[in-house]
């Protein structure tokens, strides 16, 4: 089930890709779209990695995420953590909408992006450049600063 | 009507100071109550140093058990960020307390790994893994659930469903109090100042 909807994130992305290498152009970053407070909780051992960060949205109309990838990541998910009855449980997302004039906020404990499998070590103090594609094609390229395991910032 | 000190009085005020001694000797805990509904710690298992370790190794010191694992870098790290904030803002009286981690994944949480993760976090935190019986019946005897998801993708990484409460023991191994992710850190320091203090 999950993995139906990767493929279909995935699937819906390279569309989004071709139309616009189609056209001839590349992807242009989405109008009124700011990110504020991104970071990534470094972990060791080159484990799997959160990525958090503010989508704010200055626009008329809503805006859906659909996904994410770096070039220092070899996967880039969306994900949520939800607790059920005292469980915790991740699940994969395909697309988080930030309404007009709003913001999402990816955060501990709910909205992330789950970075697996780093290209290279990736160590606390580095900025990880993270693009975030939109649904109607244009893209949005983050720097996303890497922090200590134990970081608890507030943004 | 005069006043007048009757025996009636005496008693009055004699059971006010019972009860306010009674007070101070039940605190007004913060987190669950849950002296006397779970079982003692015990517990044979591997610490991430690669040593054995049971429940007598952290006797007299107050114990926070947490069921996780490494490939959980959301919540888990979460609650031991929370954990380390806690214990740092108590300062000296923090060397009397010990985080368990233990892993619910021990296929992949291997003894180095579990300890770089641990130690990222604090060093008051310590992982434990041992086999999928140990921690099967350790996980049984507080009622915690875990069970690995299948794979999401095909690298085969999995996600494991795991329950999120935070056991808290005395110094002698009761199990006293449950802490969950939703506790503030103020409520977690408040009662386990109280702790070890006792």
């Amino acid at each position: 089930m999950s993995f139906a909807l990767h493929k279909m994130l995935h699937a819906a992305a390279c569309a989004g890709l071709l139309a616009s290498t189609a056209a001839g152009a590349a992807p242009s970053a989405p109008a009124n779209i700011r990110v504020e407070h991104a970071w990534i909780r470094w972990l060791p051992a080159n484990l799997p990695a959160a990525g958090y960060a503010t989508i704010i949205n200055d626009g008329d109309g809503m805006q859906r995420l659909t996904g994410a990838s770096s070039a220092d990541y070899a996967s880039a998910m969306l994900h949520h953590s939800r607790l059920a009855q005292g469980d915790s449980t991740m699940e994969m997302v395909g697309h988080l909408d930030i309404p007009a004039h709003g913001s999402v906020k990816l955060a501990p404990g709910g909205y992330h992006l789950m970075l697996s499998h780093a290209a290279h070590p990736v160590k606390p103090g580095d900025k990880v450049p993270v693009t975030l594609r939109f649904a109607d094609g244009t893209t949005l390229q983050v720097n996303f600063s890497v922090l200590p395991a134990n970081a608890a910032p507030s943004g | 009507m005069p006043l007048r000190r009757s025996p009636i009085r005496w008693l009055f005020a004699t059971a006010a100071i019972v009860l306010l001694a009674a007070c101070a000797a039940h605190p007004q805990w913060q987190l669950d109550d849950v002296q006397g509904h779970l079982p003692d710690l015990k517990f044979s298992m591997t610490n991430d140093l690669g040593q054995p370790v049971t429940a007598a190794t952290y006797r007299g010191k107050v114990v926070l058990l947490y069921f996780g694992y490494t490939h959980c870098p959301d919540v888990c790290p979460l609650t031991l960020v929370h954990l380390h904030t806690v214990l740092q803002k108590m300062g000296k009286a923090a060397d009397d307390v010990r985080v368990l981690f233990v892993t619910v994944d021990p296929s992949r949480d291997t003894v180095p790994v579990l300890h770089q993760y641990v130690t990222a976090f604090d060093p008051r935190i310590a992982g434990l893994t041992g086999t999928q019986d140990a921690i099967a019946q350790l996980a049984k005897r507080y009622r915690a659930f875990y069970k690995p998801e299948t794979p999401k993708d095909k690298a085969g990484d999995y996600d494991v469903t795991h329950s999120s409460a935070i056991y808290v023991f005395d110094r002698d191994g009761h199990a006293r109090l449950l802490a969950t992710p939703g506790s503030s850190n103020d409520e977690i320091l408040h009662d386990l100042d109280i702790l070890v203090g006792q």
